[in-house]
């Protein structure tokens, strides 16, 4: 609690006290009306100023206005009577009551987010002559050289030229697994430095860089507001003046017919305590809010509530194969040595020293499947032979690495592969040694990635890929997913996607991608969802959600959030909306009391509130 | 040119009253108000005295809403 919340509290129980005690003593007359006077001004007294403050400047159904009137009416009416003065009184000291908890709950909501999102760095150290210098990272320019110790962050994305550590990124991806990093290493902003000193050259301005950009897109995620906040919004504008007509005419029209004056006047002060929509009114932003902040934590960042909403609805999941449910990176799945002569291992030796120079990335996954493939062996006469393979010569004997035409042309007798994937064949002198296969490994979350997704009730899944028919059926098998088109070009992809968007009959459409290539379908979908986005500046720009680390099951855990926040956002419209309408509806047949209205009013916004925040807590 | 500035303030639709102000602010093109994250963002017009512009900016929130803070 801040100084003011203490301040308010402190009122709250000085002015509850006077009210009890006033109550224990027999009171009559002008005197009993002074002194229950004290409470009501130390309880309420700044509320009647901010109503005169507000009158000045012609805002009419000021909150504060609204409540003065009440007030001012029910002692009115208390000092008629000579009678009860405690419903007066505890109109003001409840709704001051609601007033502080709602500020409590929105202050430490805010507090727990900003600590969830702990990525701004606020200094980077520069070298200079006398040493370490701390500076705003703002006035750091591109390709200073900044010095990050163990246990501080990362200001500025930048390449380590000097040191090697281990990065904790779990504030920005939500994955604990700590990150090796070392010369040359490209580093983003926001990740924390465990153990190593590193010496980092800028890349980028601090503004540009990643904790900068995710932080603007966390804090302006909720100005863009979700229709249900429109919703309320309109309503609240109209909710407040329609029940306040309907106290004047309660005060007004009855009693010109039935007589009564007294009684009808209670019933439109009930009207006018019940028609502050603040339980509406900040309930609903505070649930996208905590909701949003909820999600950055597990390193899902939605790029606005009206993407959580529409997030919420999702029915049809389209994903794109390479990068989003496979790996992305070919890996050598199977070794078949055809000949006595080659054992396994020697055929991926020879076919890793031919690939040597090669950067295709299948020669890249060749060595990486042998990386001793640098010893005395020599390799001579390197060459390329486009669309066919490589020819070398290793230890005296010609070796050729390619394809079946490759093979055909050199005369060696190539047998087909049984397996899946990309086949290189490797032929020595011209006689067939046997072949690697190739193929783009599954993820190790994706099975249970579409498992997840259909528990949580999304109906349709397809994959999109430019793969031959081949892999594409196997890889959708092994995933368990029925529907899927292969052999697409990007811009049949685009054209696939728009017929799943025309031929999907209610709930909508999400696309998921890694975001270098699919950007066009991104921005089709109905929310545009990008993978392993850290540190990729195109997708995070193009997508409507940003996974930042590349795990599919984040897709089902960000439908789960938003749809458990949607379903906190309908319960709290249904419950203070159904709670006010009906203590309206009681009010004006008198089977409801000034208590009543006090629960309608603040017992509805606590709840609410209480409601709300529930969403911070991510669903498991 | 764009600024965000912190501010401090109530209730939600007391924000929304700052927003309303500030955009009625001459030198100000736009202006969104974040309850949630005490932000308020301006975007001024060209040419203009970005210090003198906030400083009416303030006075008119105040005005309004008398216990609201903008942080210059």
């Amino acid at each position: 609690m801040n100084v003011k919340q203490k301040k308010n509290l402190a009122r709250i129980l000085i002015a509850a006290a006077c009210l009890i005690a006033l109550n224990f003593i027999d009171l009559r007359g002008v005197g009993k009306f002074l002194l229950y006077l004290i409470p009501y001004l130390i309880v309420g007294g700044d509320i009647v100023l901010k109503a005169i403050h507000g009158l000045k400047n012609r805002r009419p159904l000021d909150e504060s206005l609204l409540m003065t009137i009440a007030t001012v009416g029910a002692f009115a009416l208390a000092i008629h009577d000579d009678g009860d003065y405690n419903e007066a009184i505890a109109v003001m000291l409840f709704y001051q009551i609601g007033e502080l908890f709602q500020s409590v709950a929105v202050g430490r909501s805010r507090k727990n987010i900003s600590e969830l999102m702990d990525i701004r760095p606020d200094y980077a150290n520069v070298e200079t002559n006398g040493g370490l210098e701390q500076v705003d990272p703002d006035d750091v320019e591109v390709g200073t050289v900044i010095v990050v110790q163990p246990g501080e962050k990362i200001p500025i994305d930048g390449v380590i030229v000097d040191g090697n550590s281990t990065l904790n990124t779990v504030a920005l991806t939500g994955e604990s697994l700590p990150r090796e990093v070392s010369i040359g290493s490209e580093v983003v902003s926001g990740c924390i430095n465990l153990n190593g000193v590193l010496k980092i050259r800028t890349t980028k301005e601090f503004g540009e860089s990643t904790a900068s950009k995710i932080l603007e897109l966390v804090e302006d995620a909720s100005s863009r507001k979700s229709q249900s906040e429109d919703f309320i919004a309109k309503f609240a504008r109209i909710y407040t003046p329609i029940v306040v007509g309907c106290a004047i005419i309660l005060a007004i029209i009855p009693p010109l017919i039935v007589g009564n004056f007294e009684t009808w006047l209670y019933r439109a002060l009930i009207f006018l305590v019940i028609s502050c929509p603040c339980a509406l009114v900040i309930s609903i932003p505070l649930s996208f809010f905590a909701g949003i902040g909820g999600a950055s934590r597990d390193g899902i960042l939605i790029k606005g509530s009206n993407f959580l909403e529409t997030l919420s609805k999702v029915t049809t999941v389209v994903m794109d194969k390479t990068g989003t449910l496979t790996r992305g990176n070919f890996e050598v799945e199977a070794v078949h040595s055809k000949n006595l002569n080659f054992d396994a291992e020697k055929l991926l030796h020879l076919a890793a020293h031919v690939e040597r120079y090669s950067t295709h990335p299948i020669a890249n996954s060749l060595r990486k499947a042998y990386p001793n493939e640098r010893d005395d062996c020599t390799v001579e006469a390197v060459e390329e032979i486009a669309g066919r393979g490589i020819r070398a010569t290793v230890n005296g004997q010609i070796v050729c690495v390619g394809n079946e035409k490759f093979m055909d042309e050199v005369g060696a007798k190539w047998i087909a592969c049984r397996k899946v994937g990309t086949v290189i064949h490797v032929a020595v002198d011209g006689e067939y040694a046997g072949h690697v296969v190739i193929s783009d490994a599954i993820k190790p979350h994706s099975v249970e990635a579409v498992a997840e997704m259909k528990l949580a009730g999304v109906e349709n899944i397809f994959m999109l890929t430019g793969d031959s028919e081949k892999i594409a059926s196997k890889v959708a098998n092994e995933l368990g997913i029925k529907n899927y088109r292969s052999e697409l070009l990007p811009a049949d992809k685009v054209t696939e996607f728009e017929k799943i968007l025309a031929a999907q009959k209610s709930g909508k459409v999400a696309f998921v991608g890694d975001g270098i290539n699919d950007a066009p379908v991104l921005g089709r979908a109905d929310v545009g969802i990008a993978m392993g986005a850290l540190g990729s500046d195109a997708a995070i720009e193009a997508a409507d959600v940003v996974l930042m680390d590349d795990d599919p099951l984040k897709i089902s855990r960000a439908i789960k959030i938003s749809r458990k926040c949607l379903s906190i956002v309908k319960q709290n419209i249904f419950f203070a909306i159904g709670v006010k309408v009906l203590c309206l509806i009681l009010g004006a047949i008198g089977l409801a009391n000034m208590w009543a209205a006090i629960f309608a009013d603040v017992g509805v916004m606590i709840i609410a509130v209480l409601n709300a925040i529930r969403t911070l807590v991510a669903p498991k | 040119m764009k600024k965000t500035y912190k501010i401090d303030v109530d209730c939600a639709n007391c924000a929304n009253l700052m927003e309303t102000e500030a955009k009625k602010t001459s030198g100000v093109r736009d202006a969104v108000v974040n309850f949630m994250t005490l932000k308020m963002k301006v975007e001024f017009d060209d040419g203009v005295d970005v210090s003198e512009v906030m400083q009416r900016v303030r006075e008119n929130c105040k005005r309004v809403e008398s216990d609201c803070e903008i942080f210059l």
